[in-house]
């Protein structure tokens, strides 16, 4: 198999890579943000610090709500986006929120309804609005798989991220629901292989590959770090970057706790667990 | 991509590089002299093996070599100058090096152990300094080294290596063969690429053939699994002018469990610049290989063995650092001294692997020898080593892991630097300058100097104020 070789049309790609000249070609910086999960003092933390590094594009990749205190809050500011060009695509908290849930822990169910009760019909009717998957040129933006999206399966190994990736038609896949960072990509012989980033390190994603990149959870990270996640795709140098963002996180964990909702949910966003 | 590209006639352009002469033809890809207008050094291009009849290890290699080439830093590696798109027209341009390749250094014969000893250090020098850089270069060999004339050695060829912060495209690539058959690792031949101790036991080959002129495990064609359990000749056994220390240190670099061999490169430098400092174990005074039944024990451990995996390079280089004192022997009674002590025992209690170096500066020396032997310049330092003993007594620290120095110097700031810099310490604990007065040690100015000087974290030590001081 050779190499430069589309692997769906095999057409003759021209990547844009290219190391030796720092000049940069047109192009989007595209912050990715995924599962928030009603976490405003993430979300906002994580905006800031994108605007910060250049980011001219936003990608919302679902479960927005869910699990947090602040769900209106972040519909709102995620809305403001979308009217603004950003892709949003619709994760299962918010197919549980508009649709009925399914499947989910107890934790997750009664976040569910409080969640489902503290949005306005006009939130409601945004979130139920989503699409499942958005794809745009070389990129795919889809919360769990691109194989299946409203199955909501994780891509959580080698075979799940091997699917998605060619089911996705795309060079780049950018999902979250897992909510550790991770970078997937097919190697020439068709083998794939993980690599987890290190935040701040910019990494090449050459487009004459294709990669499948987890953006990390802004609002509920379970590596015990409570930093919030996110990354950072840079369409024209075909680079990625992933971050992770100290936030208040106390702040946020007492607000579920005063809104009533489970103290494991309080807990998971102070310890990260 | 045509297949005229893989060989460029002289006088061709690419991207205003003008092709010279080929100085290259190999498997992967062809090298060739350039030169480009506004550019004043020499330089080559690497340009790969492509096409739809060439096999995919030589763009892969080449990939992953013109992700990492561009960022690298320092004396040891070639200068990044341009590359090509990958598509277009794949290409590399570094700076040519100029100096003596190791391998024509080598087939020349056997040299004098004093400049093996000297290059090996120059070698070990540049291999830390790419693991400082998260980065293994997994393919140290004689052909992939080139002495400059002021002695550096700078490593080429990063077609194997891997870097800590990228995806290792060659990681699951498993076309290809592990690295150079007669220098590649036992854990590399079991398909670990993230253990810097790899280019440790290469070194150690590399050293073994420098010092003997002969291959510790030959050269196997296809089977290299030898090392894994295979005991090799002592290096002494061919070469009888080879001292114990520098036995011990080659055996140490290629023992097959990476646990056992040195941890760092740098301390592979470090014992050979002070050989005197070197822990002789039975692997110094070894004369023969180990026996056939020994062999069978190897063989059978080995086949129990796992490689073991390490995530990133620098967090292995920093758990063995080198942490370097300096005490001012000069003033024994200083209060510092025992302040520093207090520290250092704290600092090293949390480390199983470490190096400490203990470095005093004596001002002058008597240019001539005195009227007793006190006064000679012999004495001197000797009275300060053992002050410097004397100091480092109580903390107890295994022979192994301690070396004392006394350096001479009318500029100890500058001369404790630049020791450090010159044996990669990794951190430098000094005595804080006192508030008052005119000083009457040096550490009290040397200190500040030091640390606005320093390659490293310095850990400045204050006497800690006693009740009755403060606020006075």
């Amino acid at each position: 198999m050779f190499i430069c070789r589309d692997q769906n049309t095999g057409a003759i790609r021209c990547p844009r890579y290219d190391p030796g000249n720092n000049v940069r070609r047109p192009g989007l910086i595209i912050a990715l943000l995924a599962d928030v999960h009603s976490n405003l003092e993430a979300l906002r933390a994580c905006l800031k610090h994108a605007a910060g590094r250049g980011a001219e594009r936003y990608a919302f990749l679902g479960d927005l709500v869910g699990y947090g205190a602040d769900p209106a809050a972040v519909v709102d500011i995620v809305a403001d986006h979308a009217s603004r060009g950003a892709i949003v695509v619709k994760g299962n908290h918010e197919a549980a929120v508009t649709q009925g849930a399914r499947s989910l822990n107890d934790a997750a169910h009664e976040a569910i309804e409080w969640t489902r009760n503290a949005l306005s019909p006009a939130q409601r009717e945004f979130l139920a609005s989503l699409p499942l998957i958005i794809r745009d040129g070389s990129m795919c933006f889809v919360h769990a798989s691109a194989a299946a999206p409203e199955k909501w399966e994780y891509i959580d190994n080698n075979t799940a991220a091997r699917v998605s990736i060619e089911e996705s038609g795309a060079n780049y896949v950018f999902s979250g629901h897992v909510h550790d960072q991770m970078l997937y990509f097919l190697t020439p012989v068709g083998k794939i292989a993980p690599f987890r980033p290190i935040s701040g390190g910019v990494i090449p994603v050459p487009s004459h590959r294709r990669w499948l990149a987890i953006a990390g959870s802004a609002g509920q990270p379970r590596d015990g770090k409570p930093a919030a996640a996110y990354a950072i795709f840079d369409d024209a140098t075909e680079q990625i970057t992933f971050y992770r963002v100290a936030y208040d996180h106390l702040a946020a964990a007492r607000k579920v706790r005063e809104a009533g909702l489970p103290e494991s949910l309080a807990l998971r966003i102070e310890q990260a667990v | 991509m045509t297949p005229a590209l893989l060989s460029l006639q002289p006088g061709t352009e690419i991207d205003g590089f003008r092709i010279g002469e080929r100085i290259h033809f190999g498997g992967m890809g062809n090298i060739y002299r350039v030169t480009k207008a506004g550019f004043d050094v020499p330089m080559i291009m690497k340009v790969p093996r492509v096409g739809p009849n060439e096999p995919t290890e030589a763009i892969i290699s080449f990939e992953a070599e013109a992700t990492i080439v561009p960022v690298l830093r320092g004396e040891h590696v070639p200068r990044f100058i341009a590359a090509g798109d990958l598509a277009k027209m794949p290409y590399l341009v570094t700076e040519w090096v100029e100096g003596d390749n190791l391998e024509q250094w080598i087939a020349q014969g056997l040299r004098p152990v004093g400049d093996v000893v000297r290059t090996g250090a120059a070698i070990a020098d540049a291999i830390h300094s790419l693991h400082q850089q998260d980065v293994i270069h997994l393919d140290v060999k004689p052909s992939n080294v080139i002495m400059k004339r002021d002695g550096t050695a700078v490593l080429v060829d990063f077609g194997f290596a891997h870097h800590a912060r990228y995806p290792d495209l060659l990681a699951e690539e498993t076309s290809f063969a592990a690295g150079s058959a007669p220098y590649v690792s036992p854990e590399q031949i079991l398909g670990t690429r993230e253990d810097p101790r790899s280019d440790v036991f290469s070194l150690g080959v590399v050293l073994y053939e420098m010092a003997t002129g002969q291959l510790p495990f030959g050269e196997p064609d296809t089977d290299t699994r030898n090392r894994l359990w295979l005991d090799p000749v002592p290096p002494s056994a061919h070469n009888a002018a080879i001292p114990p220390w520098l036995q011990e240190i080659i055996l140490r670099c290629i023992e097959p469990r990476a646990e056992l061999r040195y941890q760092s490169a740098a301390l592979v430098a470090y014992d050979l610049r002070y050989p005197e400092q070197v822990k002789l174990t039975a692997r110094a005074t070894k004369a023969r290989r180990a026996t056939l039944l020994s062999h069978v024990r190897r063989f059978l451990a080995a086949r129990r063995e796992h490689a073991h995996r390490i995530r990133f390079p620098n967090v292995l280089v920093s758990r063995s650092p080198i942490i370097m004192v300096a005490i001012d022997t000069s003033h024994p009674d200083d209060d510092r001294h025992e302040a520093i002590q207090r520290v250092t025992e704290q600092i090293l209690s949390l480390r199983k692997e470490f190096r400490l170096t203990c470095v005093s500066v004596v001002e002058s020396t008597p240019l001539m020898d005195g009227a007793s032997s006190e006064e000679s310049a012999s004495g001197i330092h000797l009275e300060h080593l053992v002050r410097l003993r004397h100091w480092v007594d109580p903390l107890r620290i295994p022979r192994q892991r301690l070396s004392l120095h006394v350096l001479h110097s009318t500029k100890p700031a500058a001369t404790l630097v630049e020791f450090a810099r010159f044996n990669h310490v990794d951190l430098i604990v000094i005595g804080a300058p006192g508030p008052l007065g005119p000083s009457h040690t040096w550490s009290q100015s040397v200190a500040s100097t030091v640390t606005a000087n320093a390659h490293c974290s310095v850990h400045v030590v204050r006497v800690p104020e006693r009740a009755g001081h403060a606020g006075q």
